[in-house]
């Protein structure tokens, strides 16, 4: 246990600190946010419209593109060769890397997502169910996107085939996630519903994630 | 006979050798079989000839979702079992899956373009069935990144039986993002059971396609095995010059050592 809170402990400092990029991600959702008006026109109504759509995607890619340091950076510098010939269960350390990332990564999508809802004309209502929702789904987008990183290190390659390779099973995510913030603003549709399943979502890929990032970290490295 | 018998791939080739020409033939004769007699089959009330599309594109679909299959107990073979072969019938599979995925939502939309009067409709089933062919073709991206074949395969099973745990998943929630958009807007056929004479060319083309698969797919392993032979001897030769050209002519009497070898 000592090992695994050191483990999150060491990696959200490193994430945070120069060189670490955790909030990079936020920028980077900041910036697609900012283009979309330019894109479907300054429409204000549309855009709120739109709105739980627009930031579930930017969060989507947001993540996707932090993700690539999960196991890169150790892979690099040799420690990924010492957790996996650690006592601690391969499994448990990657769950614990992924928290880690979340906590750096995700969380501040989270926390910015009320500004971002400010620009997009949500109310205090819209932005709130999309933070909600956000902070349900964006774990099931992490712990699916930790089995791509750990492909991508053990090929040596990121970038693109990652993203190729996690955004099909990021599809249920994405359709929930702004489904039940669209129960919220419009729909007929009750908010429990699809945020339940979100929830679910999320759980499932806290179980399969780590094994299977796991699996192709043990296989893979030599 | 058992599956460990065809560990060895110069054994799995004289096997395969022996059979492929009756599996192409039988493939033949039942993909003859099921066309004649889905021409004779009578027009449908309301979608006329159009619904002769429905006996390419039915066997079509449904060996894009058992193709995956197959690919995911090959998987498990390569992880679990070690099988040697495993690997290579994985990635055999996976272009003659999507050629099969992406057949299905050809015919589909030509179908759809007179039923519809669209060639595409964000129907949930076309809809998860285009996300399968996303996969296929990820998978395949996958294949090719890597040039050492076993590390390549280890990946692509991994992220094989990932798929075969999401993949029921998608298809359930792109069911319920659909009913959640538009209602019962689309005209669904099968709903009610379908007549003998559909459903007899029906099955008989959904064998012969079944047969079609198996003959391509073993005929792709052999390739893939000569492929990978091809391969080493390469990779040997190239080592051989490399090594001769090196150190002159002491190089030259060990490279005749390792030809004899």
């Amino acid at each position: 246990m000592t090992a695994l809170s050191a483990l999150i402990r060491r990696d959200i400092r490193i994430a945070l600190r120069v060189g670490g990029g955790a909030l990079i991600g936020v920028l980077f959702f900041l910036t697609v946010v900012v283009l979309m008006p330019f894109a479907v026109g300054p429409d204000l109504a549309l855009l709120s419209r739109l709105g739980p759509a627009i930031l579930w995607l930017g969060a989507l890619l947001a993540s996707l593109l932090t993700l690539d340091r999960l196991f890169m950076a150790d892979h690099e510098d040799g420690s990924l060769d010492l957790i996996t010939m650690s006592r601690t269960p391969l499994e448990l350390a990657c769950a614990a890397k992924a928290l880690a990332h979340w906590l750096a990564a995700g969380l501040p999508l989270i926390v910015a997502t009320p500004v971002l809802g400010l620009l997009l004309n949500l109310d205090m209502v819209a932005t709130g169910a999309v933070a909600l929702t956000l902070l349900a789904g964006t774990p099931a987008l992490t712990f699916t996107g930790m089995i791509g990183a750990a492909l991508a290190v053990t090929l040596h390659r990121g970038g693109l085939l990652m993203a190729v390779l996690v955004l099909p099973l990021s599809i249920p995510v994405l359709i929930f996630g702004v489904a039940a913030s669209q129960a919220v603003i419009v729909g007929p549709m009750t908010f429990g519903a699809p945020f339940s399943i979100l929830c679910a979502l999320s759980l499932v890929s806290l179980v399969v994630g780590p094994f299977a990032a796991a699996a192709s970290l043990r296989h893979g490295l030599d | 006979m058992t599956l460990i018998d065809l560990a060895n791939p110069t054994r799995f080739l004289a096997l395969t050798a022996r059979v492929l020409p009756w599996l192409a033939a039988a493939t033949v004769i039942l993909l003859a079989i099921g066309l004649y007699q889905s021409a004779l089959a009578p027009d449908d009330y309301q979608q006329g000839a159009t619904v002769k599309i429905m006996f390419i594109h039915v066997p079509n679909a449904w060996l894009s979702m058992f193709v995956w299959g197959v690919m995911s107990i090959a998987s498990l073979g390569t992880l679990v079992w070690r099988h040697p072969l495993a690997d290579v019938a994985a990635k055999a599979a996976a272009p003659i899956g999507a050629a099969f995925t992406f057949l299905a939502l050809l015919t589909g939309s030509l179908w759809g373009r007179p039923m519809w009067g669209t060639y595409w409709e964000w129907d949930a089933r076309l809809t998860s069935v285009l996300i399968l062919f996303l996969m296929y073709l990820g998978l395949m991206a996958l294949w090719r990144a890597v040039d050492d074949p076993s590390r390549a395969a280890r990946a692509a099973a991994v992220l094989t039986l990932v798929g075969a745990i999401n993949l029921p998943i998608i298809k359930f929630s792109v069911d319920w993002w659909n009913t959640l958009h538009q209602p019962a807007s689309v005209m669904r056929m099968g709903g009610s059971a379908l007549d003998k004479s559909f459903l007899i060319p029906l099955l008989v083309m959904a064998i012969a396609f079944t047969l079609l698969f198996v003959t391509l797919h073993l005929a792709a392993m052999r390739n893939e095995i000569l492929r990978r032979r091809v391969r080493s001897l390469q990779m040997m030769q190239a080592s051989r010059i490399a090594f001769s050209s090196e150190s002159g002519s002491r190089g030259e009497s060990a490279s005749n050592e390792v030809g004899a070898a």
